[in-house]
């Protein structure tokens, strides 16, 4: 098992800059997600520490030591495909020995642990079958077997359960959580969803345009973000734009909003505050402020009623602000009614205009 | 349940006969009459169009085996299909290769044409060509002295290995386009699956893109094996005295002898023994796959 250090690799394809001076520490042992829309170079990250592409500048160690001249065969990884990639001339069980064969392993020792591994995917009975007479979840899983029966020290997934339907993409990101937890091994997990992102991984890194925008736990990402791209992508987020008045910011129309969270900025340049829609208090008295320092006036315009929550859409000077409050079974408000929004400081993030 | 099925699968077959109807009847008249027509002659003393008395016979058949020349011809011929077919395998199969793997693009198309032309161009051309270039003195000669020090003489014209270098190069298109065909269908994510897990390319050749192209390969070499064994145009041409064939003779008796009956009794011959080797080999090569 071991560590990734990524270090100032830039890949371009072209005059396109597919990556862009990207450094990540990826921890020994840790489940990491690789989190961006499609296009933002998660793949090319992946194909660069694997080995399957080459980075023009910058550095990946693997383990501590540098990997820039050792082949893919050696960088002793296992990578779970997208299209599952599955041999299709060969029955379960030989897909899943594969790798010990071709290192030449002993026959037994080969049976032995194909066994464990398809055990520990819960296929133990299907080692027969072939590729195409398995359901997508249990291809998934024979290709996640294949890779960790070789005891690999970084498991490279690309986003392994794109394909599959949203109940089992549930009871597979347990599963690989599971699996992942009893083997320990390092693990770098792509994807584009980021409820995924958010329930799976100790550490996220969001990428944008080949570049990291940000990088920390899910906690850390989702209540500090440090720009509007990492407050939308992960999350949902009102945005306010406006200048900087220190520690908050004054929108155009005089409105001035307080944030506890994030750098000051000098006074005067362009800013951002960004506040979770479900931080935000909502009330019909137009005096009510529930003693939070920020607080808007509105209209709304629109309710969504979802069981445990709704969501408010509320009109507030040709802008739409996002509101989820719980469903605590007290008075629902009606669309058009005037509101009273308010939210504190603590749950208001000032950001730098980009 | 099973009843039912049957009904609707014949139900099926009489909404599908109009649509079959053409081709079955096209069958029937350009290879089932000819071909009948031919089992026919083959069992005659002489052909009944030339106005000469003529009777049913085995002799034609019977002249196969009386005479070791047919036999040894043949076995020349089948050593041949497999020469021809070996080398097609040899250069071909790394062609499609990276044609299909290596190459994108514009330089694919490029190379295919490449690859394609011989195959468009009339055959008599194709070996005419090969015959100014073998030769003594021709273009092959004349290139390799102007480039070496010494002298040497390549005269290939009129010998065996002329007849394989024709014959490759008419069929090695055929190798080409089914392997790529099958080798373009594997995702490279497979390859690319095989190397993450500690195979070196050889090891991804020889378990991933080996097996999973051999039904290309296969059918290439069908393609290929079948008609060189019966070939005649290419022997006779480049080969001169030393491209004596079966096919040559079965040749000679439709075109020079007008002996019919004993050219389709040949024929039929070659047609069981093709028949028998594939029906041998199909089982062996498809468990290779
Ligand atoms: N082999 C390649 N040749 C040219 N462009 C490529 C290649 N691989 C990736 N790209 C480009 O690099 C960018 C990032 O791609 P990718 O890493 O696949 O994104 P993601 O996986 O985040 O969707 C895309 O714009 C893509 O078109
Ligand atoms: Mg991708």
């Amino acid at each position: 098992m071991a560590g990734v250090q990524v270090s100032n690799v830039s890949r371009s394809f072209g005059a396109h800059k597919a990556l862009d001076d990207v450094s990540i520490d990826f921890a020994d042992g840790g489940f990491y997600a690789l989190l961006g829309p499609s296009g933002s170079g998660k793949t090319t990250l992946l194909r660069q520490i694997a080995g399957f592409d080459f980075p023009d500048s910058g550095r990946i160690a693997i383990g501590g030591e540098s990997v820039e001249r050792v082949p893919v065969e050696k960088r002793r990884i296992g990578m779970v495909f997208q299209n599952y990639a599955l041999f299709p001339n060969m029955s379960v069980a030989d897909n899943v020995a594969f790798g010990l064969s071709v290192r030449g392993e002993a026959k037994a020792t080969i049976a032995t642990e194909v066994q464990r591994a398809l055990d520990l995917v819960q296929l133990g009975k299907l080692g027969e079958r072939r590729p195409h007479q398995l359901s997508g979840g249990q291809r998934q899983r024979v290709a996640l077997a294949r890779a960790i029966v070789t005891k690999p020290r970084v498991l490279l997934l690309d986003e392994p359960l794109g394909a599959l339907d949203k109940a089992l993409r549930v009871d597979m990101q347990i599963e690989l959580k599971r699996i992942q937890r009893e083997i320990g091994i390092t693990t770098i997990f792509v994807t584009h969803d980021q409820e995924e992102a958010l329930t799976m991984s100790d550490r996220i890194g969001i990428l944008r345009d080949g570049r990291l925008v940000q990088e920390g736990p899910p906690e850390e990402i989702y209540d500090r973000p440090k720009s509007e791209f990492a407050a939308t992508f992960l999350g949902d987020a009102n945005i306010f734009r406006g200048d900087a008045t220190g520690n908050g910011i004054k929108l155009p129309d005089g409105t001035t909003i307080a944030a506890g969270i994030g750098d000051r900025l000098a006074a005067g340049v362009k800013a951002s505050c960004a506040v979770r829609p479900e931080r935000i208090r909502i009330a019909t008295d137009a005096g009510t402020s529930n003693g939070n320092a920020n607080t808007l006036k509105g209209q709304v315009s629109k309710r969504i009623f979802a069981g445990n929550n709704s969501t408010y859409f509320v009109e507030r000077a040709g802008q739409t602000l996002k509101v989820i409050v719980q469903n605590t079974g007290n008075d629902r408000l009606a669309e058009g009614q005037d509101v009273m929004l308010s939210w504190s400081p603590e749950s208001t993030v000032l950001i730098a205009a980009s | 349940m099973a009843v039912q099925g049957a009904v609707a699968s014949r139900s099926g077959l009489r909404s599908a006969l109009p649509l079959l109807a053409p081709a079955y009847l096209w069958l029937t008249v350009a290879i089932f009459l000819p071909l009948s027509a031919m089992v026919f002659f083959s069992f005659m003393t002489d052909l009944p169009l030339s106005g000469k008395p003529w009777e049913f016979t085995l002799g034609n058949y019977a002249a196969f085996f009386s005479q070791s020349l047919y036999l040894t011809l043949l076995l020349a011929s089948l050593r041949l299909g497999l020469e021809v077919t070996l080398w097609c395998v040899v250069i071909g199969y790394p062609a499609a290769y990276v044609l299909a793997k290596v190459l994108k693009g514009r330089s694919r198309e490029a190379i295919f044409l490449l690859v394609i032309l011989p195959f468009w161009s009339n055959g008599l051309v194709r070996i005419f060509s090969w015959a100014m270039v073998l030769r003594e003195g021709g273009i092959l000669d004349t290139a390799l002295n102007a480039v070496l020090p010494f002298k040497i003489n390549i005269d290939l014209m009129y010998s065996y290995p002329a007849v394989i270098i024709g014959l490759v190069h008419s069929y090695v298109p055929y190798m080409v386009l089914t392997c790529y065909l099958t080798l373009q269908a594997i995702d490279d994510s497979l390859i690319e699956a095989g190397r993450s897990l500690g195979a070196s390319r050889l090891q991804v050749l020889k378990r991933v893109i080996i097996p999973l192209s051999m039904p290309g390969l296969v059918a290439g070499a069908a393609l290929i094996f079948v008609p060189v064994v019966g070939s005649f145009m290419e022997p006779r041409i480049l080969g001169g005295r030393t491209g004596t064939f079966y096919g040559t003779v079965i040749e000679d008796q439709f075109v020079a002898v007008f002996n019919w009956p004993l050219g389709a009794a040949l024929s039929f011959i070659l047609l069981a023994v093709v028949l028998v080797i594939l029906a041998v080999a199909s089982p062996v090569l498809k468990r290779a796959a």
